[in-house]
């Protein structure tokens, strides 16, 4: 359901998943990183993925069902880290935090 | 002075206890307006979210249009006109001055703190729009480094009172363990709409919190009968991104065609063919590649779960559900008693979605761009008036140690409650499309589950932010299905099957007060010029 990956492999224990998560799913560990505690609480908002500096988070966009994903599977994908990205909130992509286009969407 | 305070239990000291002179409940666009502008008079203030102000709340994560017009007569009266009759006239145009003002203020100011606001061809900035967590992210800057107290993961539950005045707050510490209070000389509420934990984007926190925090001290409602928003998503998914279905065609299962289906005035076909049927969508109107690209700059994050699933929107089917958004992009919340934002509790003020958003567009919100005008204007006047009424109370928060009721066994399951009062709110057949009966059985069923639950404590700690939250969601669906009840034609969003069209006798609106007993009361409301439109 929801959050369905934290790739403990990249993950630096930061906790900021911890912090941003609006529905507190993460739980700090003494040592190690964070668990997906209650992983029925994820509201599917995407925002631990845009806060999380290394891309270790992938949530999984059905709000209703686990999938089973795995780290491997989401590599594979290229996923982790697509949104940040899209927004412009990684460093190779400063300039899409520029390209918010309503303005231009046909009347 | 030692009187004992309202909201308050002999039985816990909290772990954190802070004075303040204005306590802001919500850190949404709405909380971080008001708490700036809180601060920018000189009061000494505190800010609370239940999540983390910055990353919870509608805004956040779905990003917004907003009503930035600029003061151009012309283009003014164009904009304050274009929604009074799809509103139900409910509307004043003595609000929508000073909102759009405050607004185009306010946002001009985001572009001076940096924010990246997109330019035309001509080099111009384009303000209309912006992305949520690009938008929380600086406001959340702002607050900090205006020396405000930002408290993370800190829910409210509940407000002190004291002589009939609010003079505080106190509220479980989700991650830290234990609870907190703050005394404060004026109470912002700001926490937000009720979305029902429907799983709308970034809408599982809004619990209306702050409706029943409000009616429990006193404070009135308006326009919870304007609280049946369903939002078009991926039925694979909780985006409810909805502007961009514009550019779709709505189909059944055989991908034949839904005449009439679509996402602003035909979304009621899709509401009634989803009662026997499943629905897809396909963006295929959205033409050439030029614009497809546009769209897809525009909102990222209507893509995402998609690109994620590889579905090309623009030319596969996907199944599409509706989702509630209930006040959220309804319009119904407390009674604002004037441009001060004040409630008629003394020391007690809301914004945003916390308050009644029909001074500026009556029943209806539609494609947006009001309540993000709505949450930055009235966090502006609320802030202020809560900070000049603080600060011009000598020792507001001198009232003694306090302490914080402690919860005790009821033996109650919060995850029962939801459920059940889910049940009533999310079904079309009685929310989307009201009758008389339907409302009145749902009603009788959601009093009956308030006899058992209203005044109940939770098991435990873990269980207690979700037993208010219950408490709050069911307390919300009752104010808005007696108000529904009350009204008894259909005007802005409230659709009455049984009285399918809008009565000149009831252009007024609906007040709500009290929990055991909500007692109904009609309010006259002036529109200001308008012209008649033909419906
Ligand atoms: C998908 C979507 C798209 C939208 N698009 C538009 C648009 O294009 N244009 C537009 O004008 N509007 C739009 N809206 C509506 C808009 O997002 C809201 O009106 C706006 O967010 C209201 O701001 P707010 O500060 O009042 O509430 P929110 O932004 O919801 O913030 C409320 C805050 O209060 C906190 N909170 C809740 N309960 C408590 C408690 N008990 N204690 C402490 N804190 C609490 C929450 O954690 C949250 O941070 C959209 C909404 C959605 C869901
Ligand atoms: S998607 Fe949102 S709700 Fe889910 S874990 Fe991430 S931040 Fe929390
Ligand atoms: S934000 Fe990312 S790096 Fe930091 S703890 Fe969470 S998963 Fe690990």
């Amino acid at each position: 359901m929801m959050i369905e990956v934290l790739d403990t492999d990249t993950c630096t224990d930061c906790n900021l998943c911890v912090q941003v998560c609006p529905t507190n799913v993460f739980q700090a560990q003494p040592e190690g990183p964070p668990l997906i505690k209650r992983q029925d609480a994820c509201q599917t908002c995407f925002m631990c993925e845009l806060y999380c500096p290394v891309d270790a988070l992938y949530v999984e966009p059905d709000a209703d069902a686990v999938h089973g994903l795995t780290v491997e599977g989401v590599h594979e994908r290229q996923l982790f880290g697509s949104y940040r990205k899209a927004i412009g909130w990684h460093k190779d992509t400063r300039h899409r935090r520029l390209i918010d286009d309503h303005f231009r969407l046909p009347q | 002075m030692n009187v004992p305070l309202q909201g308050l239990d002999e039985t816990t000291v909290a772990a954190v206890e802070i004075a303040c002179d204005v306590l802001v409940i919500g850190g949404g666009p709405a909380g971080c307006w008001a708490a700036l502008e809180a601060a920018s008079i000189g009061a000494k203030v505190v800010l609370v979210d239940k999540g983390y102000c910055g990353s919870s709340g509608a805004t956040a994560s779905a990003g917004t249009q907003i009503w930035y017009v600029p003061p151009d007569p012309a283009e003014r009266e164009v904009a304050m006109a274009s929604r009074e009759a799809m509103g139900g006239y409910l509307s004043e145009r003595s609000w929508m001055v000073p909102v759009l003002d405050k607004t185009f203020e306010s946002v001009n100011r985001l572009a001076d703190w940096g924010y990246p606001f997109p330019r035309n061809d001509n080099g111009e900035e384009q303000r209309i729009s912006v992305q949520g967590p690009e938008y929380m992210r600086l406001m959340r800057r702002r607050v900090k480094n205006a020396g405000i107290t930002i408290l993370d993961h800190h829910p409210a539950t509940q407000l002190l009172t004291l002589e009939g005045r609010v003079v505080g707050a106190g509220g479980l510490r989700r991650q830290a363990g234990g609870h907190w209070l703050v005394k404060a000389g004026a109470v912002v509420l700001a926490a937000g709409g009720c979305a029902f934990m429907s799983k709308a984007l970034g809408c599982d926190v809004l619990t209306g919190d702050g409706y029943l925090m409000g009616a429990e001290v006193g404070a009135e409602l308006s326009g919870m009968e304007f609280s049946s928003a369903y939002a078009i998503s991926p039925a694979f998914a909780s985006v409810t991104k909805t502007a961009l279905y514009r550019f779709a065609q709505f189909y059944r299962k055989d991908h034949s065609l839904i005449e009439g289906a679509g996402s602003a005035r035909g979304r009621s076909i899709i509401a009634r063919t989803l009662l026997s049927e499943p629905v897809f969508a396909r963006l295929d109107l959205a033409g050439t590649d030029e614009v497809k690209a546009i769209l897809r700059r525009a909102q990222p994050n209507f893509f995402v779960p998609f690109d994620r699933r590889d579905i090309d929107p623009f030319t596969d089917f996907f199944e599409v559900k509706l989702r509630l958004e209930g006040t959220v992009r309804g319009t119904g919340g407390l009674r604002l008693t004037g441009l001060d934002c004040s409630t008629t509790v003394p020391g007690l003020y809301a914004a945003g979605d916390n308050a009644t958003r029909e001074p500026i567009c009556g029943g209806f919100t539609g494609g947006g761009s009001h309540n993000a005008a709505w949450a930055i204007a009235t966090g502006a006047f609320a802030g202020a008036a809560a900070a000049a009424y603080s600060l011009q109370r000598v020792s507001a928060t001198d009232f003694g140690p306090a302490c914080i009721a402690l919860p005790d066994t009821k033996g109650i399951d919060p995850a029962e409650i939801i459920k059940a009062v889910q049940d009533e709110v999310f079904p079309l057949d009685i929310n989307y499309f009201r009758t008389h009966s339907a409302l009145l059985a749902s009603l009788k069923r959601l009093d009956a589950l308030w006899e058992n639950v209203g005044r109940a404590t939770a098991l435990n700690e873990d269980h207690s932010l979700n037993l208010r939250q219950a408490q709050a969601m069911l307390a919300t669906a009752r104010f808005m299905y007696r108000a529904a009840l009350s009204r008894t034609e259909t005007r802005g969003m409230h659709r009455r099957e049984d009285y399918p069209t809008q009565n000149p006798d009831q252009h007024h609106r609906l007040i709500l007060s009290g929990l055991d007993h909500i007692a109904v009361r009609q309010e006259a409301v002036d529109p200001g010029a308008y012209k008649e439109a033909a419906e």
